[in-house]
């Protein structure tokens, strides 16, 4: 046994804190499984980033270009020019500390460092270091630092556990968004070339394909073949959409993943399946064919650029309006930056539906709609025949993908959708939905498998939640209106709460969705028996 | 006095140490955090490790009361909820499970404290409040391994479907032009796909 030199009585007396080390003299270690593999330097070379080099995170020496300290700072000098927010940010935080324990990753990790406001300091501490008079002569006194090669590291690694998801800006009195700064972070760190290989290999595919798995036109046809024949097997209806087809009325953009990746599959039939109910005049692209933009997760410049192929393809295409699929940071995008980068779109028109007649004023600028706005107003226009009683498998939960719910305020939509398809339909506790939603956990191109502890540390609170309801309730599916979503909180899931299955709104919709002509259902949309049709079949 | 009355009478400081002594395994600033935030949506992991060792030590003290053998079921529910958390933290295998062995040490000092006082459980009942500590760290060191291999299999089912996504791809993408039989391998990969994934 071992010998203990301290009283017994000393050992109960023990003050159990760490010692305090100020954050800026804990040096930053990379760990495995924390991070994604760089990125190829050909997929940088497609997009002409700049400083491309072949490095390793792991590795002692980055290969940092020789002038790295000068792009930094003058990267920095040019954003802060640029964005008035970004000065403000770096500028006002009186360190309230408000934002603190906000962070999913904080939660999950108990890093300091992933503390939003520590995030964000790791760079307001160079930005007083170098452009603040007080930074300059009174240093680390005022919060200021060097930059040095290690500061870099630090930065790459910390601002690639951020997802961008802006839960902490919600709590912070002065609207402090350090989700912006992170996005500053990661414009800069790609101008050294730091750039991840999740992120840099589907915005080379986006930019060369139109989408982000580099599918090619008839890879794209092929993939929505299989899902007709799945239909026809499920409800016995020949189903026909078109492509790239010139004057159709509408065009439909939805993220690529969706066409390849389960259980994002199930929501793309339900789309088709739906459309085709209404007989809607629209056509799919293999040219727009990604409603995602990893370009966004680079640089602003390279968001646009990936950006500007929706517009053309609709100008093109002649359509009067689009619509598009689930998915999150593709409506952080439209929502808040397309109008800006890409508009007036004047050759549109403002969106109305054909089978409501409802004109969705919001969409007046953009000229886009959610498929959720779009679906939930059939709904209340008693246009679709839905019968709840094929998810009554299901015990439903909803988590609100942080971008519709705090990039574009869409909360009731996807909820009415669900209340209307199911019958068993349950919240997640009030702290961890609509505005005050918690991150999946992988967003923001974070959605690799190198990394999968950061994920499942990220992913904790939300997953905890799912846990709650699951042990009151019962809940065995987590739905969502994210392709990333759908990806991420499976393997999420899978860890922290399993035997809960995930899947996108419009899966539901189409399990309910009584269509004209349709064969007595047995099977789901996954082809699994429906219940008590098991012996029918 | 018996070992399940002195637990029972001490089970708040004895849980209030236990739990202070695996938050000093965390940064200060967020073993605050850990400790002070009773929500526990907004605190998952210091609550969950808190409800965890009150829930293990009740269990251990049913235990010892009734002479029978622990709810195994139940103690394997607590301790993976402590143990899952700590498995994807930064902590070595010996530092995610070390919490256990604490426990002893804890306890024996309490009764070490308290035998000037009043009448304190024998030795021998310390000795088999060890033995059950033991195993419940053998246990512990089970689940760190299944959620470990859990995250191994994580990643590797993600890599496999990236693998058959890029076959489906090669299939198609790599021949210029379609013919037939690609397009069967595509689909029966698909199949393949769905038998794996039933
Ligand atoms: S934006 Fe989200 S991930 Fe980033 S610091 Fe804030 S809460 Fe954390
Ligand atoms: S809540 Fe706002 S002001 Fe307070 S520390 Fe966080 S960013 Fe700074």
């Amino acid at each position: 046994m071992a010998k203990f030199t301290a009283k017994p009585k000393d050992l109960i007396n023990i003050d159990y804190t760490t010692p305090k080390t100020e954050w800026m003299d804990t040096p930053t270690e990379i760990r495995e499984h924390m991070f994604c593999h760089a990125t190829k330097a050909k997929d940088l070379e497609t997009v002409e980033f700049p400083n491309i080099h072949e490095w390793r995170p792991q590795d002692e020496d980055w290969k940092l270009p020789a002038n790295w300290e000068q792009t930094i700072l003058q990267g920095m000098q040019d954003l802060l020019k640029k964005y008035r927010s970004f000065q403000l940010f770096m500028d006002i935080c009186v360190r309230c500390g408000a934002c603190a324990d906000k962070c999913h990753f904080f939660i999950g990790s108990g890093d300091p460092k992933n503390m939003p406001v520590l995030r964000a300091e790791l760079m307001r501490s160079v930005y007083r270091g170098n452009f603040t008079l007080a930074g300059k002569i009174l240093k680390k006194l005022a919060g200021a630092r060097k930059l040095t090669p290690a500061v870099i590291k630090e930065w790459w690694y910390y601002f690639y556990q951020c997802t961008e998801c802006r839960r902490c800006s919600v709590f912070c009195p002065y609207g402090i968004d350090t989700a912006e700064v992170t996005m500053m972070a990661r414009e800069l760190l790609n101008l050294l070339g730091l750039q991840l290989g999740w992120i840099g290999g589907p915005v080379a595919n986006c930019y060369m394909k139109g989408n982000h798995l580099g599918l090619e036109p008839h890879t794209i046809k092929s993939s929505v073949e299989f899902f007709l024949d799945d239909i026809k097997e499920i409800t016995g209806i020949t189903i026909e959409p078109t492509f790239n087809r010139k004057g159709a009325e509408i065009l439909f953009v939805t993220p690529s993943g969706d066409l390849f990746a389960n259980p994002g599959t199930y929501t793309a039939m339900g789309y088709l399946m739906l459309f085709h109910e209404l007989g809607l005049d629209y056509t799919w692209s293999t040219y727009a064919s990604e409603g995602g933009n990893f370009g966004f997760f680079t640089s602003n410049e390279m968001a646009k650029r990936l950006n500007s192929k929706i517009y053309a393809e609709a100008k093109r295409l002649g359509v009067k309006w689009i619509l598009g699929g689930e998915c999150g940071h593709m409506w952080r995008v439209i929502h808040q930056y397309m109008d800006t980068w890409q508009g007036p779109a004047d050759f549109l028109q403002e969106p109305v539906s054909p089978i409501t007649g409802t004109k969705f004023e919001n969409a007046k600028a953009t000229k886009m709609v959610h498929i959720a706005e779009f679906t939930a107003d059939l709904i209340k226009n008693n246009k679709l025949k839905l019968d709840k009683s094929r998810n009554d498998h299901l015990v439903v939960t909803y988590h609100d993908s942080c971008n519709t719910a705090r990039g574009m305020g869409m909360l009731e939509e996807p909820r009415y959708i669900i209340n209307n398809v199911c019958n068993h339909f349950h919240e997640m506790p009030e702290d961890t939905i609509k505005e005050k939603t918690f991150c999946c956990g992988s967003g923001t191109g974070l959605n690799a498998s190198e990394n999968m502890e950061l994920r499942m540390r990220g992913g904790l609170p939300r997953a905890n939640a799912v846990k709650f309801v699951k042990e009151k309730h019962g809940v065995n599916m987590l739905a969502n209106v994210c392709a990333i979503d759908r990806a991420t909180l499976s393997a999420s899931v899978d860890y922290w709460v399993p035997g809960t299955a995930v899947c996108g709104t419009h899966e539901l919709v189409a399990n309910a969705l009584v269509m004209k002509g349709e064969k007595e259902r047995t099977l789901d949309i996954r082809l699994e028996p429906l219940p008590g049709k098991e012996a029918s079949e | 006095m018996k070992l399940y009355d002195f637990l029972s009478e001490n089970k708040t400081a004895i849980v209030s140490t236990w739990f202070n002594e695996i938050l000093a395994t965390y940064p200060s600033d967020t073993s605050n955090f850990l400790k002070n935030k009773k929500d526990r949506f907004a605190n998952p992991v210091g609550q969950t490790i808190f409800a965890g060792m009150e829930g293990l030590l009740t269990q251990i003290i049913a235990g010892l009361k009734t002479g029978e053998v622990l709810n195994k079921a139940e103690i394997d529910l607590l301790l993976d909820g402590i143990v899952r958390i700590r498995a994807i933290q930064d902590f070595k295998p010996s530092e995610a499970v070390g919490f256990i062995s604490g426990l002893k040490n804890i306890v024996s000092n309490q009764v070490k404290d308290a035998k000037k006082s009043a009448s304190v459980p024998s030795e021998g009942e310390l000795m088999e409040l060890g033995r059950l500590l033991d195993d419940l760290l053998l246990r512990a060191f089970d689940i760190y391994m299944g959620c470990r291999e859990k995250i191994y299999e994580l990643k590797a089912n993600e890599a496999r479907n990236l693998t058959f996504r890029l076959l489906r791809q090669a299939n198609l993408i790599n021949e210029s032009r379609m013919s037939a039989p690609c397009f069967l391998n595509f689909k029966n990969i698909d199949k393949e796909r769905k038998e794996v994934a039933k």
